[in-house]
Formats: structure tokens, sequence, C-alpha cells
């Protein structure tokens, strides 16, 4: 193997190592660590480079290297030489494939830092990796083949570290050995993709020319590169400054993880710095209720700590007794964070399955977890071309900015200026998958501006006057199941027995309320939830209000459920099956939906996500409308 | 942590962090965690890193060890100490199944690591239902080690799904399940061997004195060299077990796993010969020859650890 690695001080371990064990603990013990991502396209060396640097550091031992010399021989693209690459391919499908699917991360050590590399794919449909392995990353080693120049990989990539916010990026402009070292070739590269860097707002990144198969420049400055005197990459790798420095500078925030009580004499707050620093004394706010209190100890099993920095997982005590659990945030008393229910954010989405505009996800923002509902996008950018294009939903790798609104006021700061209290995640609250990552921008003044109206007369009064507890009778079921058959049967049993009631039907509420919306899955989404917000206002006023509506989609339902006081929400399933519902055909729907005149239809082209547990289920195959309705009424006394 | 002017912390610190982090997330958002025990040093460091997080409280959540009788005797002892110590309840889980047909690393070979420790610990934690288990897995381990999560979604039969893994961002962590389906959890991930030894030095962490050279009682199967550690070892027609100063680099079922001829007596002994030396830490241990390059990958599949 031809190799142009210039042997510098940064490995020169092994000596000491052998020497002086105690010493070289001690150099092990002070380093500081540094992670970054490598990102490129599909044959533009990543894996090669990262197996280069595990190679170089001596991070591959004798039986990996047997086992890689066979590799080479049998799989490898390299001929009779070393395949670094097969080094870092894991998983058994792209060792097959020949490419990387997944974020891998790797570790080795110089005698200054300790490294973890996030290997990132460049194949276009892994975004969501890229963005998953850039989250922790202080830097990003951003790799162009010198041969193709910038391409349209290089862009998304760039961007995408960007939008993460990672300020280091090195522009490492690989494949040199095969451009025959030559400057003009790289000067070029590095002009266009500084006009690029420029139109993103990325203002500085360093451009190094390298070989990650030959070696050039990885350690040690190259011989083949004269006309380069920057830094090679190890030794850029070893200086540049790392995240957790600089938040350290920043005020002090901890949200809290958890509340430690081993006995009735100790109260501890723990969870791990964000930003800032911490020491007893400190004069201390805890948010969103905005109580102070003083820190009287820091703890930990070490010992009381004179002072704690971002980057550190302790334990905090007050020296006042001021109710403070997971979720809340402590911060420094005259310098807090602000809580807001409703902001403008950027999503990455992350799954196959797309957004659904106005449906209820779980947002988890550092240990908070609330209920937030996406507004439609504003716009997605083509990752590309950076064009902002018009969008409805978000589709798996698509990035957009959006409104969102939160079931609860939550404590954040903007992601440019705090990764933990800006960045979140969305998690679907029926499959439980991480759908989204997003980072928020600014919270709508809105949500300061828009208070509830305190009223007089309570719902408590509405339905005492009325002498019934109100309730919503949720009717869900196929289109030709018997909902609104059932529902005017219950109202009328409900009206001889002298409540007040009323019955929303779907097909009537499309004709006024609803009539701007059509039958696509985003629609329907929003068809219920204004259907949810009229039902809880009629429940507010007192009434028991009965819904007939397909509401496919469980967590629709269940969203409508959280509006309401528990046990308010009475799920009724008019449990039909398909070829029953299909066979009655009331209004000849499916008979159209089956010949495709009619799109989306539940059952059809649609699905039906069934009840898993109702609160009533009848069953109109054995029961008559008048039956069913009367199983019904059966359930719901009493009344009041 | 004393130096007031100091703000950037060592790569230690930072894991160390980043671990405690991971333990309290859990014990927040999990109905049900234990932490597996299996005695070798990075269960040793998990055991730390469990009562420094949760510190001046025991770590709310027990210990597990499945456990296939063949372990070394010193493990044993150690096991039942270190519980005692972090006033921590100690479960021991043996397979029944493989007890009752006798299931041993001589005679059955791959049937012993997937009845003992795979079917085992599967049956374990449904025993007792626990919804998150904690083990000291790393990255640097394995290839296929290197891609999973931190929190490593299983299916309700404890599948893994290397191709559908949730996405894992900054450091917040998705701990939403269904009934029946339970996350592993590996705070150690971003440790390398190097830093595993170098914090069981630093805190002074006890463990299990075969790490450390001793004259002990060894015969060669193999290639490997096996330590004679009680009477079940079938030895050959007039084979006597030869004395050598041994030590090993990882520890698992005596009769699997392979030692190394060392003098080296103390903490730095051992880390400069692990530094100095030319095999990888997993190439004592019989388990991932199976199934050629992508065993372990298997095995994570059926749901091994």
């Amino acid at each position: 193997m031809t190799d142009n690695t210039t042997q510098g001080a940064v490995y020169v371990t092994e000596s000491l190592i052998a020497e002086d064990i105690d010493a070289y603990l001690d150099q092990h013990q002070h380093k500081t660590m540094l992670r970054f991502i490598t990102c490129g396209s599909v044959d533009d060396g990543k894996s090669t480079l990262i197996g280069r640097l595990l190679y170089d550091s001596k991070m591959i031992f004798e039986d990996q290297l047997d086992a890689l010399e066979a590799d080479s021989k049998k799989v490898g693209t390299q001929g009779q030489e070393i395949d670094f690459a097969l080094l870092v391919d894991g998983l058994a499908a792209e060792r097959e494939q020949g490419i990387t699917i997944d974020v891998a991360y790797r570790f080795f050590n110089t005698e200054k830092r300790k490294f973890i590399v996030a290997d990132c794919p460049g194949h276009e449909q892994y975004t969501r990796n890229m963005i998953t392995g850039a989250s922790t990353a202080d830097l990003a080693v951003i790799l162009i083949d010198a041969r193709k120049g910038v391409l349209v990989q290089t862009r998304r990539h760039s961007y995408l570290c960007h939008l993460i916010g990672i300020k280091n990026i090195v522009l490492a402009v690989n494949k040199m050995d095969l451009v025959d070292y030559d400057q003009a070739r790289f000067d070029e590269i590095v002009a266009d993709y500084t006009e690029f860097a420029k139109s993103i707002g990325i203002n500085q990144f360093t451009a190094m020319p390298i070989s990650g198969f030959k070696g050039d420049n990885i350690i040690g400055a190259s011989e083949n590169t004269p006309w380069y005197t920057g830094p090679n990459l190890v030794e850029h790798l070893e200086t540049v400054e790392v995240n957790s420095a600089l938040d350290a500078a920043k005020p002090f925030r901890m949200p809290v993880q958890w509340v430690n009580r081993p006995n009735l004499d100790f109260r501890g707050f723990s969870g791990l710095i964000a930003t800032g620093s911490v020491k007893p004394g400190d004069a201390i706010r805890v948010l969103p209720s905005g109580k102070t209190s003083t820190v009287s100890k820091v703890v930990t099993m070490d010992g009381d700590q004179p002072q704690a920095v971002a980057g550190q997982s302790v334990t905090i005590c007050f020296a006042d007794e001021i109710d403070c659990s997971r979720g809340d945030v402590i911060s420094l008393a005259d310098n807090p964070p602000q809580a807001a229910d409703q902001f403008e954010s950027t999503i990455v989405w992350l799954n196959d399955e797309p957004l659904h505009v106005g449906r209820a996800y779980w947002l988890k923002l550092g240990t908070q977890m609330v209920s937030a509902t996406i507004h439609a996008p504003k716009y997605t950018v083509n990752v590309n071309t950076m064009e902002h294009v018009a969008a409805k939903t978000l589709e798996l790798n698509a990035i957009g900015v959006a409104e969102l609104a939160t079931d609860k006021p939550i404590v954040f700061e903007s992601y440019v200026d705090n990764r933990t209290l800006g960045g979140f995640i969305l998690i679907d609250k029926i499959t439980n998958a991480t759908v989204a990552a997003g980072m928020l921008n600014f919270s709508l003044r809105r949500s300061q501006n828009v208070h509830w109206q305190a009223t007089d007369i309570t719902r408590d009064e509405h339905a005492n006057l009325k002498n019934q507890r109100p309730r919503v009778l949720w009717f869900t079921g196929l289109s030709g199941s018997g909902k609104s058959t059932i529902a005017n049967e219950v109202e009328k049993s409900l009206n001889l027995m002298n409540r007040h009631t009323f019955l929303l039907d779907g097909d009537n509420v499309r004709h006024g309320l609803n009539k701007d919306l059509g039958f696509t899955e985003a629609d329907r989404i929003e068809n219920i939830r204004r259907v949810g917000e009229v039902a809880k206002l009629m429940a507010d006023a007192g009434l028991i209000v009965l819904t007939a509506f397909i509401s496919p989609f469980k967590a629709d339902r269940e969203l409508v459920r959280s509006m309401l006081p528990d046990g308010e929400f009475i799920e009724i399933f008019v449990d039909t099956p398909l070829e029953v519902a299909e066979a009655r055909d009331v209004k000849g729907l499916y008979k159209k939906a089956r010949a495709g005149k009619l799109k989306n239809f539940t059952g059809i082209d649609s699905p039906y996500e069934a009840p898993v547990n109702p609160e009533i289920r009848v069953n109109t195959v054995e029961m008559t409308p008048q039956e069913a309705a009367a199983h019904i009424i059966r359930q719901l006394m009493p009344l009041k | 942590m004393s130096d007031i002017s100091r703000k950037t912390l060592t790569h230690l610190e930072r894991l160390e962090a980043e671990a405690i982090h991971i333990m309290r997330e859990v014990v927040a958002e999990a109905e049900k965690p234990v932490l597996m025990y299996s005695v070798g040093k990075d269960s040793a460091v998990m055991l730390h890193l469990a009562r420094k997080a949760f510190y001046p409280s025991p770590p709310p959540f027990p210990l597990l060890h499945v456990d296939t009788t063949w372990k070394f005797q010193e493990m044993y002892k150690l096991r039942d100490k270190m519980a005692t110590d972090s006033g921590m309840e100690l479960l021991v889980y043996h397979n029944q199944e493989a007890m009752d047909r006798g299931i041993n690393p001589f005679d059955h070979g791959a049937l012993h690591t997937d009845m003992w420790k795979t079917e085992g610990l599967k049956q374990a934690l449904d025993k007792w239902g626990f919804d998150a288990a904690f083990g000291g897995a790393r990255r640097d381990e394995e290839k296929s080690r290197a891609k999973e999560r931190i929190f490593s979604f299983r299916t309700a039969t404890h599948g893994w799904d290397p191709k559908n893994q949730r996405p894992e961002l900054w450091n917040l962590y998705n701990a939403k399940k269904n009934k029946g389906e339970s996350i592993r959890v590996f705070p150690i991930s971003n440790w390398t061997e190097l830093d595993v030894w170098q914090y069981i030095h630093l805190n002074d962490i006890p463990i299990v004195p075969l790490y450390f050279a001793g004259k002990r009682p060894t015969v060669e199967r193999d290639g490997m060299l096996i330590m004679v550690d009680d009477d079940r070892f079938p030895l050959k027609p007039g084979e006597v077990p030869v004395e050598r100063s041994i030590r090993f680099r990882t520890l698992g079922c005596y009769p699997l796993t392979g030692a190394v001829e060392s003098t080296a007596s103390t903490l730095p002994e051992i880390i400069q010969e692990t530094l100095l030396t030319t095999t990888s830490e997993r190439q004592g241990r019989a388990i991932d020859k199976d199934a050629g390059g992508a065993g372990m990958e298997k095995k994570k599949q059926e749901g091994y650890f």
C-alpha cells in the first residue's frame, strides 16, 4: 500500500504507553472531546476517510486488520489494497449493497482529544439520518470528490448542517490524488463552494485538500500539496472549540429530570445543566411557575460541589421548600427564559407517514412532554435549490416552516440561542414513532395577548340548571353503519326524559361550518377538530351533545377526548362489518367508491381505525336501531 | 471539578454526565426499569454510574443477572457483595428448560448461549414485566453495535429491527411504547474500552480479581487458554491443567472465555497491556465467530443483548 501519511507528533504515544503508563493515563484523563460528522455523496470516500482515521490512530486491532485484509480481497473495491470502507460499514445488508445506510458512531483518540465520529449516509432519501448525526455534532466534515466538485448533495449536506446549527464546517476536497494534486482545481471548487455557502448564511468554513485513500493532509502536511499552507485535518479537529465550552458562558438553565427524595430531610432536583453554571448561594427561579429561591447545595456522590457547569449532571437543593418537578426549568433568578404556547418552528419530517395538520402529537423538549398540533406549513425548503415551496403537509425528509400550538405553555428559548430549550422531537401518539425533529424559531405574540375571558356563570351552573351532566356521545363507525339513525333514536329518548340535547350530524355540518373542507386526510382531520370544538362549547353550555361522524382516525377521536373533562367523552362504536354496510349502501356511496368515482372513501381506499376500548359498543347486525338506542341509554344512566 | 475557572469538561466528565442523564430519563419515563448485571467490568461501571445518578437515594431499580451457572466462581462472589453494598435488590434468573436439559458449553456449543442467555434474558424480562433494561454494551465493541441507538426499541417478542430504528436527536430520547414492548438502554454507548478502564481506575470501582494476572490452572482448547474453574471441566484422558500466569480481558462463561498470559497486576499495567496489545476485546469470546461477519447482528435481531 502506498501511503503518504506523515506521522506527526499526534500519535507518538506508543512509546509513552510502554515507558510511562501513568504519564499516559494522566494525559488521557485530561483530554477533551469533540463530536463531528462526516457527510458526502455515495462515492465521496467517507467510510474510507473514517477507516483511515481509525487506522492511523491505532484503533484497529490485529485480528480486525486480518479480517479487513481478507475482506478487501473478497468484496473490496480497491483491488489488492486495503479497503478502509469495509472497516466502517456495519450491517450485513449494506455490506452487500456497498453503501452506508444508517448513522454509525466511531471512536478514536489523539494526544489532545477523544473523537466521536458520526458516519452519515449520502443517499438522497436519508436526510433523517444526517440530521440525527448532526444534532450532537460540534463540527461537520463535508466531503467533495475533487473530480466532481460541488454537487447537489454537497449543497444539501451543507444546508442541513447549517440548519441544525453546526458552526464549524470543514470542506474536505477529497481524492486529490486523482486530480494530480492540482491547486487550480482545488481553488475552483473552493470558489464555487464559497459562493453557495454565502447564499445560505455559512460565512465561515475551513477548506483543505486531502486524500483519505492515500493519507494526504490527514495527519501532517502532505508533500504532494506544497501550495497548501492551512491546517491538516487532525490538527484542525484537535484545536477547534467545542459546543459545551460555548454553552458554559451562557445564562444558567437546567431542565429538571427527576426529584430526588430519599427521606424527609432531603429534596434535590436532578438534571443535566444545559447552559451556564451554578453554585451555592445563587438566586434561582423555577419556570414556568416563576417561584424563586436560593441554591443551598450542589450534590454529587463525589461530595458537594463549589460549582457546576454546562454539560454536568448534578442534583441541586434549594434553601426554600418551593414546588419544582420534572419538566420545570431552573434558571438564574434575574435572567429567566420565557414560557409560551404558540411558536414558529422549523420542522424536519422523519417518518413515512406524513404530517397530519391539526392532529395532536407528543412534543418533547428538554424534559417537557406536551401535546402539540402543527399548522399547515408556511412553506417547505427544496434542499437542493434552497427555494421555498408551497406545501400542505410535510412528507418524509421534508423541511418546512410551520406554526405550532401546545396544550400548555412550555419553557423555551430560540434554538439558535439554546439547543436544549429550542430543539424538540414529535412523537406519534398511536405508533409512538419519533416522526419529526424541530427547532423553535420564536414564540408568536398572540399567545401572550389572547387570554381566556373569565365568565361568572360557570359550566357547572349551566349544567345544574338543566339537571344533567354534560356529555359528548361520540358515534363512530363506517358509512352506512347506522350512526345517524341510532343517534337520532337516542336523542328522541333523551328528549322524552326531559334532557337538553343537540345532535351534530356529519352531513349537516358539512353544509355550513365545514363547507370549505373536502375529503382528503388533512381535511377530514380538520373536520373532526372543528366538530370537537363545537361539541365542547355545547357541553360547556350544559348540553348532552350527540355527534354522528365516521371519524376514522383514532388520534382525532383522542384529540376530542382530551378537550373534555374526564368521563364526559363517551365513545360509541357502531360496529358494523364493511360487507354489511356496503350491502346496505343507503346513499349509493360504496358503489361510487368501488367504481373509482369517489376518492378517499373510508373502508374502500382510506382506512378506518376501529376503537380498541370504546365506552359503549353496539352491533347493528344483531340489534335494531331501537334496541341499540335502548342499550346506549342504559349504559348512560344515571344522567345526572 | 474543584477548579472553578475551568469550563471545558474532560471527555470522561462528559461521558459520565451523559450516562447519568440517560439513566435518569429512563427512571422518569419507564414504568419498570432494571439494570442488566453480568458482573463484568462494563457492568461494574454501569452500577457505579447508577449509584451516582440517584445519590443520595439508592438506584430505584433492581439488578438482574441472567445466569448460566457456568460463570467463574469469583464472579458470583463479587456479584453478591456488590448487591449488598449498593442496597439494590438482586434478581437471578436461570432458564429452567436449559437447566432441565442439562445444556452446557462443552456439549452444546451455540445452543448454550442461545438457551441460557438469549432465551433466558427474554424469559426473565417477561417474568418480571420489565419495560426498560439497562445494558453496558458499547458502540466500539462490534460493528452492529456501532449503529444501535442508545434507546433501542424491542417488539413484544424482543426482536430488534436495525432498519427501523427510531431517530435519536440531541439528547432527547423517546421512551414511549405500547404494552408488551420494551426498550434496551445503553448509557455507555459512547465509551471505549480504554474509557471504561480509566474510569474504573479513577473511581476505584471494585472489579472481579480475574481481570488481574495470577497463577491459575489452565488447558488449551482450539487455540484458546481456558481456565479450569471447577470440577465440571471435562479433561481429556491424561490431561493435567497447567498453572500459568493469566488474566482475562473479558468475562463470560468460564469454558468459553479465553485467557491471555500476563503479569499485569495493577490497573495501570492492565491498561498498558490493553493499549499495546494487538487483538481486539471480543476475540476472547467464541460467540462472535458464528454466522460469519454478521454473527452479532443476527443474535441481536433474535433478542440477544
